[in-house]
């Protein structure tokens, strides 16, 4: 066979391997499938790289250049398996950044890599032999966007491991700062493209030092970008960086003139763009307004510290017990408390002992509980929770008219009903959990402390609402308990 | 880049983002973080581009450059797959025994 027409069995190698990347994120669309799905993905991943492994081999490889093929991705490889395997699964976010970055930052190399062997490249004329404006435009849409995610995802990772603190970091400077990297970016990418059309002509240093520049600026720009914006708007920047990744990556498949790399980018990309228009809804916020917002930090959420009307009603581990041993609906509303607390566990263990004495229990998920999308489902899978119990926001909703206890535990700002009364609340027009149609709710809480926004909550002074002031994991344990005394 | 290449590309591209947005809007929101870390080892695709670069590289900056996109693609990939496989496995329909509990 001729390099050529192996050349061909690659291409339909990789093309086998989009195919199956795209049937395996159509078996996502059920729990019961998806497992299957991600295999068959990961099998269209192994046929791509074994394709392109042989396809290099056989036009000849140098000894070193196997060694930069082979080790790159024993090491990467192993660093990979380490943390997936290590991950604890509140940490998920951290982890989903990382590899943003990476992923990223490899599709950035590629373009300035593929750049730098080309520039010098010449007519004897001293005209570009190899570039042109097109392919430039690409490379620094890969290089810029890339660069972005890189930093971006990385500061996005430390924010959430806690290494930088979650609140909006905002310095003297700083948004004229991202003001003039983006800037700069643009304008070499622009004096670049325009040279690749001939316009201009320039040394091969000059571009690469252009192309250098474009790629700092890009660099201080995702740190930039991604330091103002509070711990509480994490699912969206997640997700935005994800579908940046997959944009990036789609670029450098026009670089590298390869179709797989374009399919496999779109394909993330329009899942990232999905993810983030779905987290902004469920804030009702614009991803604009959560991006600029953070420039400016969040003025708007101090702003109704008023004290609420009304008094609060506490109610006794053993009050609630009774209620909900003897109730014939319950569904549980958990928050991001809950996984701070370890205590998913603990709600599986009440959920099944409720379950025993016949009592219909399900678990309402608001779109942001977690720290990225889905995130709270994962939590309470890890816990045992079957599947079906999980109910999203739509589902469950209608059912609270019908439900005798809801139990919430470690949600606030979700389950807010000024969301939807009151016009002056900074989270009003948010789609909540109608937990207040609920023929009674527990609030099971630390203390009367606010939630992520710092806004008062009707909730808890509605009659039907009975406080269990305590901690989440203790509290439940009590409260089992109780019930088992029952 | 010849305009027939680019059109092409473009068309798949193009095409690409339609079945990303037909296909990604059917998943439930429970399954959004294993969907999220499953794209995210789809898009580990680079190390394709990454091995191609490897395989060229001529001299210490282009062969340094092309090492780094590999081991960070090859750490996207492993690492993706893995833990998505991971968290997938947990989804179950009813609650496994007790004893299975202390295996993570």
């Amino acid at each position: 066979m001729t390099a050529i027409d192996l050349g061909y069995v690659v291409q339909l190698a990789f093309l086998i391997g989009a195919a199956f990347f795209a049937l395996g994120l159509h078996q996502m669309n059920s729990p019961a499938t998806a497992r299957r799905g991600n295999r068959l993905s990961a099998t269209g991943m192994t046929i791509a790289v074994v394709a392109e492994l042989i396809y290099v081999g056989y036009r000849g490889v140098e000894p070193g250049n196997w060694l930069i093929i082979g080790g790159g991705m024993v090491v990467g490889g192993a660093i990979g398996l380490r943390m997936a395997r290590t991950v604890a699964m509140t940490s998920m976010p951290q982890l989903v950044s990382l590899f943003n970055a990476v992923g990223g930052g490899a599709a950035g190399l590629l373009a300035i890599d593929d750049f730098i062997r080309l520039s010098s490249q010449r007519t004897p004329e001293g005209a570009l032999a190899a570039l042109d404006g097109w392919l430039i435009f690409f490379i620094l849409v890969d290089v810029i966007v890339g660069s972005v995610t890189f930093t971006g995802s990385l500061i996005a990772s430390a924010k959430l491991m806690g290494r930088l603190k979650g609140q909006p970091i905002v310095f003297p400077g700083g948004r004229l700062l991202s003001a003039v990297a983006l800037v700069l970016a643009i304008s070499c990418s622009i004096v670049l493209v325009l040279s690749g059309t001939g316009l201009f002509n320039y040394d091969a240093s000059v571009m690469d030092l252009l192309l250098m520049v474009a790629l700092a600026s890009a660099l201080v720009f995702g740190v930039t970008m991604v330091l103002p914006i509070g711990g509480a708007d994490m699912p969206v920047v997640i997700s935005l960086l994800n579908a940046f990744t997959g944009s990036a990556v789609a670029m450098a498949g026009f670089v590298v003139g390869n179709v797989i790399l374009i399919v496999a980018g779109a394909l993330v990309g329009a899942s990232g763009a999905i993810l983030t228009k779905l987290m902004a809804d469920a804030m009702n916020r614009s991803i604009a307004n959560i991006l600029v917002g953070g420039f400016g930090a969040a003025e708007g959420s101090q702003a109704a510290l008023t004290g609420a009307g009304g008094t609060v009603r506490e109610v006794s581990v053993d009050d609630a017990a009774i209620q909900l041993a003897y109730a014939s609906k319950v569904v549980i509303v958990p928050g991001y408390g809950l996984a701070v607390a370890q205590a998913q566990h603990g709600v599986r263990e009440l959920a099944d002992l409720l379950e025993a004495r016949g009592v219909d229990v399900s678990y309402a998920i608001h779109p942001v509980a977690g720290r990225m999308p889905g995130h709270m489902n994962v939590l309470l899978a890890e816990a045992n929770v079957p599947y079906p119990q999980l109910k999203e926001m739509d589902e469950i909703n209608p059912e609270f008219e019908r439900t005798d206890v809801a139990l919430v535990v470690g949600a606030n700002d979700v389950t807010n009903p000024a969301a939807r009364t009151d016009r002056s609340s900074p989270i009003f027009g948010m789609p909540i959990l109608d937990v207040d149609h609920a023929r009674s709710i527990i609030v099971m809480k630390r203390s009367m402390g606010r939630g992520y926004a710092g806004i008062d909550n009707p909730l808890y002074v509605n009659p039907k609402t009975g406080m269990y002031f305590a901690d989440a994991k203790a509290g439940l344990a009590k409260l089992i308990a109780a019930i088992k005394a029952q | 880049m010849n305009v027939g290449t680019l059109i092409n590309d473009l068309t798949v591209f193009v095409l690409a983002i339609l079945l990303g947005f037909e296909v990604i809007s059917r998943v439930p929101a429970t399954l959004h973080t294993p969907l999220m870390s499953g794209t995210n080892s789809i898009h580990g695709i680079v190390l394709v581009g990454a091995i191609g670069l490897g395989a060229t590289a001529d001299n210490a900056l282009t062969s340094v450059l092309a090492f780094v996109a590999v081991v960070f693609a090859a750490a996207n990939v492993v690492g993706g797959y893995w833990v998505t496989d991971r968290m997938l496995q947990m989804f179950k329909r009813r609650p496994v025994p007790k004893a299975d509990k202390s295996a993570n």
